[in-house]
Formats: C-alpha cells, structure tokens, sequence
C-alpha cells in the first residue's frame, strides 16, 4: 500500500475540469487522466487522443461476418452438400441476403464492443484510483485529474502545487 | 447554444419558451442519487402487488409449454387450413413491441432527440423482455423443441445442412441478431451507470456484484473518447438492424403465394405496425412507473407529450397502409387478391373474422386520433388506459393477417374457422406475466435511467459556450 500511484485533484464542473486539463497538457505532463461522470468533449485533445480505430474495427468486423458467413453458405449448399430444394438453384444471393445481413450486423456489433474494450483495457476490475475515498464521485457529480508518479514531470510537491493552482480541491496522493 | 442541450428542440431565439429536458433544475448529484435509491430503497408496496400479479401468471409459461412439449401441437387451435394462428399472432406482436425500444434508443439518439435520454433505458428493457417472450412462439411452435438445436449451423450425423433461402430460417437469424445485439447494445449502454451504482449502493455482496457488472469503468477520459463512438456505430448498427428484423419477419408472409400475404407493402407495414405498438406498450410501462416511483422531474409532461406526437404520426402511418392495401389489392387487378383483402377479411356476409378487421382499423386509424387534443396527451391517467386500445389493435391487426389470410383458400372444401382453445390464450397470458414480471425485476435492481446522458443534457454539462462547439457537429462527434 505504500506505492505512490499518482496524484488526483477534484474540479466542481465539467467547464473546470476542461480548462485544467488544457493547462495540465500545456504544462507537458504525459501519463495523466481525467476522470468524469459523462463524456466531457474537447477533453481528449488534451489527453492527446488521435483518431479512433474503433470505427475501422466495427467495419472490419461487419466485413469478417459477411464474408464468413457467406463462404458458411457457399460451402454447405453448394459444395459439401448440394440439395435442391423446391427446384431452385443452390445459391442465390438474393435469397440469403437477408441472413447475412444479420450475420454481418452481429459480427460487427460484437466486435466493435471487443474493441472498445480492447483499446479502454477493459474489464479491470481494480485500479489504484479507486484507492482514492474522493473518488466514489466520478461516477455521480464530480470531476478529477490524475497524474500518474510515473511521469516524467511528475514530482510531488510541485505537481500537487500545480493541481492546486488549476483551482483543484482534495489534491491528495494516491497509493497504489 | 446552451439552449439546444437542455431544452426540447432545437433553440431559434427567444421567440417560444422552451421546457427544460430536467424539470425543477435537478443536479447531477440528485438524479444518480434518484435513480440509485429506486435500488438502494425499500421497495414500494405497489411494487410487491404487481410482481405478485405478473409472477403468478407468468408460471403459466412453463406450464402452457411443459404441457405442450409433453401433449403436442394439438393442443392449440391451429388446424390443417389455418397452421399460423395464435403462436405466429403473439410471435409478430411481441417482435413489434420490441421495436419501439430500439426505435428510441437508436434512431432518435441518432437524429439527436435528446429528450429520448431519459426514456431509452427502459424502452430498451422493454424490447429485450418482448423479444424474449416473442421468442418462444416460433421456438415452441416447430414441434419437436429438443430438436431446436438443428437450426444451429453445425454438421449432423447425416450432413445435411440448413435451407439458407427459407424465410423462416431468415427469422432464426433476424430475430437471434436483433436479441443479442440489443441485449449487447442495453449492457454496454448500462456499463457507466452500472458503475455509479457500484459507487452507491451499501453491502458488500451489491457492491460486488454491481462492480463485477460494471467491468471496473472509472469515467476516464481515454475511455470516454472509445466509448462513445462504440455507442455511436452501435446505435447506427441498431437502426439498421431493426428495420430489417420487422422486414424480415414480413417477409414470412410476403414471399408465400397466398393473397393478402404476397404484397411487398409489407416491411414497411410491420415497422410502422411495430414501432407504433411499441410505443403503446411503453405508455402503459412508463405512466405507472412514473407515477408510482415519482419520476416527473426527469420524465416530464413534455415527454409524454412527445411520445403522443409519435404515436399519432405512427396511427397515420398505418391509416395510410391499410387504405394502400385495399388501394394495390384492387388496383393489381387480381381477383383472390380483391377477394381476400376486400370480401374475406372486411365484410360480414364474406369473412367469419370480419369484426377482428374493423377494430384493428379502429382502434389503430381512429381511436389514437384523439390524441391531437392537448388535454388528451396531458391526462396521464387517460393516456394509460387509452393506450392498451392500440395494444389491442395491433395484436388485432396481426391476428386478422395471419388467420384472415389463410382460413380460406382456393377450395371451399379446405375451409376451416380457427377456435382458440384456452391453451392458446393461457400460453399468451403467460409470455404476459414473464414480461412484466422481467420488467418490475428491471425497475428493482437495474438503472432505470441513462444517467449519463441525462446528466449530459444539464446546463453544467456542456463546457462550451462559443460557436466553435456547433462547428464541431454537437455533442456526440
């Protein structure tokens, strides 16, 4: 318990919360986050968040499940065993479309959640922050910044100092 | 600016006052503190009377179902002529209950109607629990259940495989795509609030289990940043999945060969059908559940009376379709198609069901019509019994398809009147019973509200102020 994971500071409303991590990013710390009830947009430019993959993933996942189902159509009805049924032609796409359109929208909905996950490194169940007692509140009503010890900036007194003069209340250290 | 965020509609000016989305200027602090204690709290007398109620009649589902697994199709009306009665009925109208859920928490977050925030978690519960109990219809209806699993893809000991080109092997993909990726789509939106439960609640076992729930979210930043534009392209993935689900579904019938039921108005007639009968439903969850849990600064008059709006474009809409059917039936020049929509389904010298086609007229055309009246869509109280008429109306207008549609064919003598027997409607009574029983479950231990995107329409909550916010393209880019 005595591993100086980082040091947060509460901020009262989202509008703080943004023009803090604006100063925090100018500053140049690196290895920091914030934490807030609902998405507080213009933040991830200051947390040097680049265009998402997520939606790539999500069309690459819809692509996968098109393919992979019709290639499980392809083979079953034409290949590995032919049958006709009620004189009509093996395959046909317009009459296995409606299945793989739902087979696409599945795959693509599973896996743009995978990676979402995927790239939050999510599920973790524990996380030092939740060490915090302050920090029940970033689920309800409050707004925080973290700054991991890990930054090279990082140094104790001062980056308390500097959270302070943002106007952060409860600047505290956190143990891991 | 701010205005757009937290009002009904978008802002011009100052010309009309517009209602808050959040009525009596509540905080962040008191909704998560709201919609926590409806956990936390000692549970309503109200609410023990109705699980009561809906418990004791959803054990007829197992029942109905023990007793027809173990006794046979027989046991239900259905006969030669008319094999699709009840069980298909049931089956369309639950799917169509589903709709308005995914209806609201898709394509109106999608179109931007922020007033939709406060009621998509529980029209999502409603459309999860409906496509349970439509589920069971078709599932229980093949006959031989234990052998459901052939439906599955797998290679059998004898390697035939499945008909990919039969529409009723189209709904075993429809209706299990639409189950799971709006269970998938419900879960991942509850993740947020599921957590500021976890914050919340008091004992050790909630808090672990709500934790474990809410997979560790910690609200940071980074993942916000993924999260919504996952919620973004699922709600996209969402509405394109349920027009195609109800499409599907029509297409049981509109790729046969029987008059009434080959007319390519179909698709759209049961997403109309569907959306406009969801939202019935979720009148008759959301008044009660407003009332008895005191919900009226989140979902306000407002709400209400956006969702009577709806309802009414949705009447019209079927108004509409119904008077295209009898217009292509007689325009096609066909003559069983004019027989069967117009003399067989409509008339009382012609069709044995001719009422069954009249109130579903009625009560889905005509009576919601009343709610262009502003006192109509204020009574609460009113509204709640007026809208089991549309419910009635669209279980109606499903049944009067189906069975209108094939008790008579081409040969007189293969005529035959459908009777349902009280298995039927026992069985019916229960999937009844198992969806409200699901939904006061839902109400006791689940968020009932999309906290954060309540909490994303307080003025607090937007940190811009400056054009430079729209030109972004709003709150969800």
């Amino acid at each position: 318990m005595s591993k100086l994971y980082g040091i947060g500071a509460q901020f009262d409303s989202a509008a703080s919360l943004l023009a803090a991590a604006e100063k925090v990013r100018e500053a140049g710390y690196r290895r920091w986050d914030t934490h807030s009830p609902f998405p507080v947009h213009g933040i991830e430019q200051s947390l040097g968040m680049q265009r998402s993959f997520v939606s790539a993933i999500g069309l690459l996942g819809g692509i996968g499940g098109f393919i992979g189902i019709l290639a499980l159509i392809l083979y079953t009805s034409k290949i590995n065993y032919p049958l006709v049924v009620q004189g009509k032609p093996y395959f046909s796409l317009a009459a296995t479309f409606p299945i793989m359109f739902e087979v696409t929208i599945i795959a693509s909905a599973f896996i743009t959640v995978g990676g979402v996950f995927l790239f939050c490194l999510l599920p973790r169940l524990y996380h030092p922050v939740f060490n915090w007692d302050k920090f029940a509140r970033a689920t309800d009503d409050a707004f925080f910044v973290v700054i991991d010890a890990g930054d090279p900036l990082f140094d104790e007194a001062l980056t308390a100092k500097f959270l302070s003069e943002l106007g952060g209340k409860n600047v505290e250290l956190i143990e891991e | 600016m701010n205005e757009e965020v937290t009002t009904f509609g978008p802002a011009r000016g100052n010309v009309m006052e517009r209602k808050p989305l959040i009525a009596n200027s509540r905080s962040a602090k008191w909704i998560t503190a709201h919609t926590v204690g409806l956990i936390e709290g000692k549970p309503l007398r109200i609410w023990w009377i109705l699980l009561t109620i809906s418990s004791a009649l959803a054990l007829f589902l197992p029942l109905e179902l023990t007793y027809l697994v173990s006794t046979g199709v027989g046991i239900w009306g259905s006969n030669n002529t008319v094999a699709w009665a009840w069980d298909i009925t049931n089956f369309v109208w639950w799917v169509g209950i589903a709709h308005a859920g995914t209806a609201i928490s898709a394509i109106f977050f999608l179109t931007r109607q922020k007033w939709t925030n406060a009621i998509n978690r529980i029209a999502e519960a409603m459309t999860i629990f409906a496509i349970g109990c439509a589920g069971v219809f078709p599932a229980f209806h093949v006959g031989r259940v234990w052998m459901v699993w052939f439906l599955n893809p797998a290679p059998y000991y004898n390697d035939i495989w499945q008909n990919f080109k039969s529409p009723l092997f189209w709904d075993v993909f429809a209706v299990t795509a639409y189950l799971t990726v709006s269970a998938l789509f419900w879960y991942y939106g509850m993740i947020p609030d599921l957590a500021s439960v976890r914050d919340k609640v008091s004992g050790k076992v909630r808090k672990i289990a709500y934790g474990i729930a809410a997979l560790g979210w910690r609200g940071s930043g980074r993942h916000w940043f993924y999260y919504e534009k996952g919620y973004v392209l699922l709600a996209g993935i969402c509405s394109a999945l349920v027009f195609s689900v109800c499409g599907i579904v029509s297409m049981d019938f509109a790729t046969s060969v029987i008059p009434g039921w080959h007319t390519t108005i179909f698709p759209m007639y049961f997403g109309v059908g569907a959306v406009y009968g969801g939202f019935a439903m979720l009148f008759i969850l959301i008044i009660p559940t407003r009332h008895f849990f005191k919900l009226h600064d989140l979902i306000t008059e407002k709400h209400i009376d956006n969702m009577c709006k709806v309802t009414i474009i949705m009447s019209l809409c079927i108004g509409y379709i119904y008077l295209m059917e009898y217009f292509t039936a007689y325009y096609s020049g066909n003559p069983y198609e004019w027989w069967l929509v117009f003399f067989n389904r409509s008339t009382p010298s012609g069709a044995p069901y001719w009422w069954c086609f009249w109130i579903m007229v009625s009560f889905n055309a005509i009576v919601p019509q009343i709610l262009w009246f502003k006192a109509v869509r204020r009574n609460t109280l009113f509204l709640f019994f007026l809208m089991f008429i549309p419910s009635i109306g669209m279980w109606y207008e499903r049944f009067v398809i189906i069975v209108t549609g094939i008790q008579r064919d081409y040969l007189p003598s293969s005529w035959h009147y459908f009777v349902p027997t009280i298995n039927d409607v026992l069985l019916y009574i229960g999937t009844i019973g198992f969806f409200f029983t699901a939904f006061l479950l839902f109400l006791r231990f689940l968020p009932i509200f999309n906290m954060v995107e309540v909490k994303n329409t307080l003025p607090e909550a937007n940190p811009h102020h400056d054009a430079n916010h729209e030109a972004k393209g709003g709150s969800h880019e």
